[in-house]
């Protein structure tokens, strides 16, 4: 019963500090090109004055569009339920495995697509055959370089997985790096982040993620806001206690709770850094060159499994 | 020894001097010089090994013994030759204006250089040695091929180079491989690389990596030798160089890939003759499978040329198919047949390459349909070109019938369907150059063309030899085989 | 297995995969400086390899072709080609093969066939790093790979000398380098091929004016 309180307690925690996150990319990204940054809580005002707001549809939309935004949130939150947040041992997390991970973006991506659709505005269907046109790229090499994990700890539970690669220590693990290189590949796709979408334009000819959601108000808008930033602090998290595991509690003892808290704090604030910078120094690409580099991804993931079953056994 | 030096010591030294003094009017004169010096000393080798059996030196790191041996006076000799007819041609080549000083300077340093290369080739004991050389030979000829600077000559060096680069980096990935399964149960890994060594440890060589290591070095000499279906660089680059050039790449350098590969051919076939893994004769096999391909493709292909060195050049590659499939065959009867082709095979071919250069400078051209009536305008190079095509096709009583008699037999003997495509391929490829031969040789004279200065001496050499060796081989020489025989099979055929 | 090796051969190994990922971004790279500094790259890893092999296996003479390798590989023949291309003006044209996805997907299923090829080999050596023969024959073949699907000059040459770098890292990781009169051979050879590329990159030019080599098609056995 303990687990099960603690595992909502930790869902919440990740719940609320999600817009923090993407908040804080903001500021170092702000800070980095000379900005001034917005404050760290106005995600939250954001979200606020979002729910606080009437909520206007089109005449013909259909229930789909109704029920979008609730599915979508409802499977992000379930999706961050299963990932291992500041222990391993996770009920939630015992009970699902990183394909079930991989089915919850894909049943928000499938809706969200549909809702893009369900209007017949033009911007929407563009933006939903843009998401499919990457998403089906970027699926295979996901689920690669989660296979090479896999691999590697012979089990497809991120529980065990980490605390596989937490019981052996420092080793220097090829498939490892190339799934690591792998996934912020595929994390900076999914999340539509820079170089392959930007968040923070309306800029009709290469926009994908906003032109699904530009139907959308209020509390629908609201939900899938948070969805997103839902979405990219799981990715963060995903890859922070994957590839480096140290820290996370492995016990339920409050010492341990509190050291991994600490530990993932700094993971997240130095990996929010590094995807400031990159954000920065890249450009956003053309939508024809996404494919090369989604490509890349799976092809590195592809190497990673390669170099694993190659490498390191036998 | 110190014949085996001279031999490697002449050209290299003449490279360099070449390289330096190349431009100057008696260049050509020393290049000549030096060839036939580096053939005295390499006859003077030949007498040594014939009388006093293999010969080693420099720490094993050279071996010369009765395979190699006839290989390399056959090199230095047809080298000699193809330098006396270069003497002549070369300097009409400058005087037309295609060439200059310069180019002269490179045109002889790179002659000496290859020479050198293939004979470090064949003399050398170390098969990583036979890489280095193998790929300075590429080296030495690259520039050479593109020597006139014309388009066609470009392309065709480019190709060459690339397709011969990646062809011998697969064969040194076989060397590598070799190395591997050879440091596995050889003690001193400084030696490892020593054919004396590997075939003395051969049968406790790892099977599994021998035939990996084989496949890669059949696949990258098998470039060199014009193997189908790399076998794309060797028209170009025979049809766009200077005829000499052509002479010494059909000659000889596709015999010395051939060497490279019989000699690993020998060591797998010691590994392989225990395993299960794989075929005893997985090796023979696939040389045999090559063969006949680049047999019969290039049969084919003769009849569609319109370019006379181009012609010749894959009437070489069906001959190298020919010699791939009698080694691949093994037995002592198709390997004394193989050798025997081997050497007709180098004598005419560079006898007819001289004459062909000589045919381009009176019609001017390289065309097929406009070279005519060489005959008439001069009987010489006429017959020349005549009977060295007689010879090549295989009619008795030239040497090159009795060498494919011998190995039709040997096939007959073990693989008796296999005669069917090797006759029909022998009948096409007759047939595809005689096509082209009749109108050269016979047709009307076009106007205004006129006798050229040619140098026919090293072609009636060559011919009378290759005549010489379809009437009765040597005693000598048929006890030099044998003992190659011996060496490649283990077994006498006399 | 793995966790039981010491730190720096699980640090060949990673090195041994970061040379073959070099090998795919050589593939995937399309602009020319960039392609020449990821083969520079290519060979000071190599280089780094031999260094740690050396030490890893006690055989002092392999600091010496890793100097070589640095030498060579990573920074001159890199240097030669950064000038000459330079020289010739070609360093802002597009270097890329035509189906770059294609190729990416063609070289992943050379480095599987490849290790399909060397699984046999690998039981039989007891060396720490016999694994990676796979490795390097990937690169090999993927250097071929590169040399086929590209029709600039020197995108052409950049990928044979990256088929060189996956001879040499076979040479120093499986076997733990060749006799020192071949890699001294071989070394010679390389530094010979490099600067006879270099010259044919002015007579290509000068007989086509471009360094498309898709425009030499004279020669072949089409019927006009």
């Amino acid at each position: 019963m303990m687990d099960w309180l603690l595992s909502l307690l930790e869902l919440v925690v990740f719940v609320l500090l999600a817009p923090l996150f993407s908040a804080w990319v903001k500021r170092v990204k702000c800070w980095l090109q000379n900005r001034r940054s917005p404050s760290l809580l106005q995600p939250y005002r954001d979200l606020r004055r979002l729910f606080s707001k009437q909520v206007i549809m089109a005449e013909i939309a259909s229930p789909v569009f109704r029920v979008t935004p609730y599915i979508i949130a409802g499977a992000t939150l379930m999706a961050a339920a299963v990932v291992p947040f500041i222990s391993v041992n996770l009920p939630t997390a015992a009970i699902a495995d990183v394909i079930v991970l991989a089915g919850f973006f894909a049943l928000a991506r499938f809706f969200q697509a549909l809702a893009g659709m369900d209007i017949g505005t033009a911007f929407g269907g563009m933006g939903s055959s843009r998401e499919m046109t990457i998403s089906a790229l970027a699926e295979p090499a996901m689920l690669m370089a989660v296979f090479t994990l896999s691999m590697v700890a012979s089990s497809t539970n991120l529980s065990i997985v980490i605390e596989h690669l937490m019981a052996q220590g420092l080793v220097l693990r090829p498939s490892l790096f190339f799934a690591l290189l792998s996934l912020l590949l595929v994390g900076i796709a999914e999340t539509g982040r820079i170089p392959v979408d930007n968040p923070a334009t309306h800029l009709e000819l290469t926009m994908i993620h906003e032109a699904m959601i530009l139907e959308y108000s209020g509390r629908h808008l609201a939900l899938i806001e948070w969805a997103v930033q839902l979405k990219l602090m799981i990715y963060a998290v995903l890859i922070a206690n994957i590839f480096f595991p140290w820290g996370i509690a492995t016990t339920d003892s409050m010492s341990a709770i509190a050291v991994g808290a600490g530990t993932l704090l700094v993971k997240l604030v130095l990996l929010g850094g590094v995807l400031a910078a990159g954000e920065t120094l890249f450009a956003k690409m053309r939508l024809f060159r996404v494919s090369t580099f989604l490509v890349l991804a799976l092809t590195l993931a592809l190497i990673g499994l390669l170099s694993h079953i190659i490498l390191e056994v036998g | 020894m110190t014949a085996l030096y001279l031999t490697l010591l002449i050209p290299m030294c003449s490279s360099i001097l070449l390289g330096i003094f190349g431009n100057r009017s008696w260049a050509a004169k020393f290049n000549l010089l030096a060839t036939v010096a580096a053939f005295a000393s390499s006859v003077w080798l030949a007498l040594n090994v014939l009388n006093h059996g293999s010969l080693g030196g420099y720490t094993g790191q050279f071996r010369v013994d009765s395979f190699n041996v006839y290989l390399i006076a056959l090199t230095a000799f047809v080298g000699a030759t193809t330098a006396f007819f270069s003497l002549p041609y070369m300097a009409q080549e400058e005087a037309n204006g295609r060439l200059s000083p310069g180019r002269m300077r490179l045109y002889h340093a790179s002659y000496q250089g290859f020479l050198f290369t293939m004979q470090l080739a064949m003399s050398t004991n170390n098969l990583g040695v036979l890489w280095v050389a193998m790929e300075g030979a590429t080296l030495a000829t690259v520039l050479l091929v593109s020597l006139y600077r014309t388009p066609e000559a470009v392309e065709a060096a480019w190709k060459y180079f690339i397709v011969c680069g990646v062809g011998i980096a697969l064969a040194l990935f076989g060397t590598v491989l070799l190395y591997f399964a050879a440091a596995q149960v050889i003690p001193d890994p400084e030696n490892a690389l020593l054919w004396t060594v590997l075939s003395a440890h051969a049968s406790s060589l790892q099977p599994a990596v021998m035939a990996i290591a084989f496949v890669f070095l059949l696949v990258g000499y098998g470039t060199k030798v014009g193997l189908v279906p790399m076998h794309t660089w060797l028209p170009d680059a025979h049809s766009e160089g200077p005829t000499p050039m052509s002479a010494v790449l059909s000659g000889l350098l596709l015999n010395v890939a051939l060497y490279a590969i019989i000699r690993v051919k020998i060591i797998t076939d010691a590994a392989l003759a225990s395993g299960t893994l794989h075929s005893p004769h997985m090796a023979g096999n696939l040389m045999m499978g090559f063969g006949i391909v680049s047999f019969t493709v290039a049969g084919l292909f003769l009849h569609r040329q319109r370019d006379i060195k181009r012609l010749f050049s894959y009437s070489s590659i069906e001959h190298m198919g020919l010699m791939t499939f009698a080694f691949g065959l093994g037995g002592p009867l198709a390997t004394f047949g193989g050798l025997l082709h081997m050497t007709v095979h180098s004598l005419t071919k560079s006898a007819i390459f001289i004459t062909v250069g000589h045919a381009t400078h009176i019609a001017k051209t390289q065309s097929i349909d406009n070279i005519r009536g060489l005959i008439k305008t001069q009987p010489a190079v006429g017959w020349g070109l005549a009977i060295g095509t007689v010879a090549i096709a295989g009619f008795p009583p030239f040497g090159v019938f009795t060498s494919e008699f011998l190995l039709l037999s040997a096939t007959m003997k073990s693989y008796p369907w296999l005669t069917v495509p090797l006759l029909t391929g022998l009948a096409v490829a007759f047939a595809g150059l005689f096509r082209h031969l009749h109108p050269m040789v016979y047709g009307d004279v076009p106007e205004g063309q006129q006798k050229v200065e040619a140098n026919m001496f090293p072609v009636v050499v060559q011919l009378l030899l290759v005549l010489w060796l379809g009437i009765a081989i040597p005693g000598f020489l048929s006890h030099w085989f044998d003992q190659a025989t011996f060496l490649i099979t283990g077994s006498h055929l006399l | 297995m793995l966790e039981q090796l010491p730190l720096y051969q699980q640090l060949i190994l990673t090195l041994a995969a970061m040379v073959l990922f070099t090998s795919f971004a050589l593939l995937a790279q399309s602009r020319v400086i960039p392609m020449i500094r990821i083969f520079a790259w290519q060979g000071l890893i190599v280089a780094a390899t031999t260094a740690l092999v050396a030490y890893d296996s006690g055989k002092y003479d392999l600091y010496f072709s890793a100097i070589l390798a640095l030498l060579l590989k990573a920074m001159f023949v890199p240097w030669l080609l950064q000038r000459l291309v330079i020289r010739l003006g070609i360093d802002h044209d597009e270097h890329g093969a035509e189906h770059p996805v294609t190729v990416l997907m063609a070289g992943a299923a050379l480095v599987i066939f490849c290790y399909y090829v060397a699984q046999p080999i690998e039981q039989f050596s007891s060396s720490i790093t016999r694994n990676t023969i796979a490795i390097s024959m990937s690169v090999v073949l993927l250097g071929v790979l590169m040399l086929v699907s590209r029709s600039k000059a020197v995108a052409e040459v950049v990928g044979f000398m990256s088929l060189e770098n996956g001879l040499f890292f076979a040479a120093v990781a499986a076997t733990h380098g060749m006799p020192m009169v071949v890699e001294l051979g071989v070394a010679f050879d390389v530094l010979i091929a490099a600067v006879i590329f270099g010259v044919f990159f002015f007579h290509i030019r000068d007989s086509i004016q471009s360094l498309d080599v898709d425009q030499l098609n004279h020669l072949s056995e089409r019927e006009e």
